[in-house]
């Protein structure tokens, strides 16, 4: 097993990717992407310290620093010692970092903001409209589930984990039942497996329908935004026809699925399908073909190739600079094994390349839908989880990226567990993809990246 | 682009309905609402939302009140930036301790009179984060509730019948929710 020291070589170096950090009494884990596989280390700290990662790798600071919040544990040698997720007593004592410079001004915004959105705090400091730095400061969401979880049924945490990000419910219970179940060691029945897939995919075309519209109304150009609007809105209503929720809340449980899609579900997908195949075209050529949009867009918030990598960035912010990977593919996961489908990536890196992405990825997700429908298995939807203990590290690829569960069992209940949202490793290439561009533009930049906000803070 | 505005103007407004009185037992009057004030009101109403620790599912469903089928702001109400144009403050999720100074902050910045509904099972008691030491359990811990809106999260349909129940224009062939 790789030592601690030999997991801060590899990530500094380049040849593993940070997946997670978490912490519990006594020792700190580590979750990596290395060779192709997930590899999960457990680094005991009955002292309560370890040497800090961040040190050496800075996608690992945030995650240090939360870890010290939340149990305790201190990152010896860590950069900086700010709190992150726990704001403490004195909240408004927290101490930005410094920019300097003889025409400077300060723009600070949140947490509450101008619209229905969630909360978070962003220092904008500018010369003229010029942003040189952002810095964000998070966790007024934090809810504290990973501990309303520990001593939970598996089925009570499980719609916990559905909600510690509403927009990618299922994208959170898939991975928590899947933990569950090879934690127990239980096989989930075939037809539950691909049911679960159905849901992953709605829910996938939901946000990406819902965001393309929504980043193009962040540039005034509110004509997308409401003919995406009611492409989302159709979705959400096919999904709550077949799976009564619409947004799918508690249907993917450990074990398998609560419920069957209905007797006209499939009816009901297929004109979806239809719909969306025809009414996006012409929507993706509006887009293309209006130059005051694309003046927006084109160049705007560039991410570097080399930040994404480093940050091991998933979903469309990853993949539109570059970074080649997708849970449902590596490390992979029924029943996409089964299924054709492509990932695709660009290398741009701006807004335009992640509206692209996204734009192309709704394609993909609409074959993937038919092919689930093509070749439902028939067959049971749950089996009662198996008794034993065990603790497991799960990926699955939500509309955002990959989100990691790590679950420990004990006595058929939740002894702790581990959820890390894609956002954690998108959010900072926010600050850097910022820098330079307009303080108008953040809006955009921030809508084109969509980072959750509950799911960081958890 | 003018193809695309052709269309619209062309085709029937997608427009729909207000969905008929099967949401109505989504909702709660918290406190009686001061006839005088409603009065006051007239037929519109300015909304600041607050999401106060909700895992962004509430928040997801008031941005579909603005779709092209639900269409918001026929009745009147619509969402606005500052807490300074609000009449309704509305509050999703359990009030979590690092969300309470700005839940209070923006309800004071609001002037009177004022109303606030809470959106949600997380606003009404903590919902499934009741019982987090993180969490203030609910709305009515930190600001006066007028409403509640139940739902994890309520449909865009019992939202709409929530907020008309402010302006007490019971939807056409549904129930007025009892007061309490």
């Amino acid at each position: 097993m790789m030592s601690w020291q030999e997991a801060a070589d590899c990530l500094a170096r380049g040849s593993a990717t940070l997946l997670s950090l978490w912490g519990e009494p006594g020792a700190v884990h580590l979750a990596l992407w290395q060779d192709g596989a997930v590899r999960h280390l457990a680094f005991a700290c009955p002292d309560g310290r370890y040497p800090s990662l961040g040190r050496c790798h800075p996608p690992a600071i945030r995650l240090e620093r939360a870890v010290r919040d939340l149990d305790g544990l201190d990152p010896v040698g860590l950069p900086d010692p700010r709190p992150w997720l726990d704001h403490g007593p004195d909240p408004a004592s927290y101490p930005f970092l410094p920019a300097e410079g003889a025409h400077l001004h300060q723009v600070p915004v949140g947490p509450v903001h101008a619209g229905i959105i969630e909360p978070g705090h962003f220092r904008f400091t500018c010369d003229g409209e010029t942003i040189v730095r952002l810095e964000q400061r998070l966790g007024y969401v934090h809810r504290g589930v990973e501990a309303l979880m520990q001593g939970l049924p598996p089925d009570t945490a499980a719609r916990l984990a559905g909600r510690i990000s509403g927009d990618s419910t299922v994208a959170y219970a898939l991975p928590f039942a899947r933990a569950a179940e090879q934690a127990s060691g239980t096989e989930p029945p075939p037809r539950a497996v691909w049911l679960r897939a159905v849901m992953a995919e709605l829910e996938r075309l939901a946000n990406h329908l819902g965001d393309v519209g929504a980043i193009c109304n962040d540039a005034a150009f509110s004509l997308m935004h409401a003919h995406c609007a009611v492409l989302r809105e159709r979705t959400l209503r096919a999904a709550a026809a077949c799976f009564g929720h619409r947004l799918m809340m508690d249907v993917v449980v450990p074990g398998g699925v609560a419920q069957d899609l209905p007797a006209a579900g499939e009816a009901i997908l297929r004109a979806l399908i239809d719909e969306v195949r025809l009414r996006v075209p012409p929507l993706v050529r509006l887009y293309d073909a209006t130059a005051s949009l694309q003046d927006r867009t084109v160049g705007t918030g560039i991410v570097r190739p080399e930040l994404a990598r480093q940050f091991g960035a998933g979903g469309f912010v990853g993949r539109a600079s570059g970074r080649d990977f997708d849970a449902r593919r590596m490390p992979g996961y029924p029943p996409y094994d089964a299924l054709a489908f492509d990932v695709p990536v660009l290398a741009e890196g701006d807004v335009n390349a992640r509206v692209w992405l996204r734009i192309r990825e709704i394609g993909e997700t609409l074959g993937l839908l038919g092919q689930l429908l093509d070749r439902l298995p028939v067959g049971a939807l749950r089996t009662a989880l198996a008794g034993q203990d065990g603790e497991a590290v799960t990926l699955a690829e939500g509309f955002r990226g990959d989100v990691l569960i790590w679950l420990r069992l004990e006595k058929g209940r939740v002894a702790r567990c581990h959820a890390r949202d894609p956002s954690w490793f998108q959010w900072p290439l926010l600050e850097a993809a910022i820098e330079g561009n307009i303080i108008a533009d953040f809006p955009l930049c921030n809508k084109s990246f969509n980072c959750s906000y509950a799911g960081h803070d958890r | 682009m003018r193809r695309t505005l052709l269309q619209g103007l062309l085709h029937r407004p997608l427009t729909e309905d207000l969905p008929r009185g099967e949401e109505a037992a989504c909702i709660t009057l918290a406190r009686r609402l001061d006839a005088a004030a409603q009065r006051m009101l007239g037929r519109g109403l300015s909304i600041r939302a607050v999401d106060a620790g909700s895992c962004n599912a509430c928040e997801l469903e008031l941005h579909a009140l603005n779709n092209a089928l639900y269409d918001l702001e026929r009745f009147g109400l619509r969402f606005v930036a500052s807490p300074r144009h609000a009449d309704v403050l509305t509050v999703t999720g359990p009030v979590t301790t690092q969300m309470r100074e700005a839940l209070v902050r923006t309800h004071a910045a609001m002037p009177a009179p004022k109303w606030v509904v809470g959106v949600g099972d997380c606003a009404r008691d903590g919902g499934p984060f009741a019982g987090s030491a993180r969490c203030c359990g609910g709305a009515a811990a930190v600001v006066p509730v007028d409403l509640w809106i139940a739902g994890c999260p309520p449909t865009p349909s019992a939202l709409l019948h929530g907020l008309l129940t402010l302006l007490r224009r019971p939807p056409p062939g549904g129930t007025a929710p009892a007061g309490g």
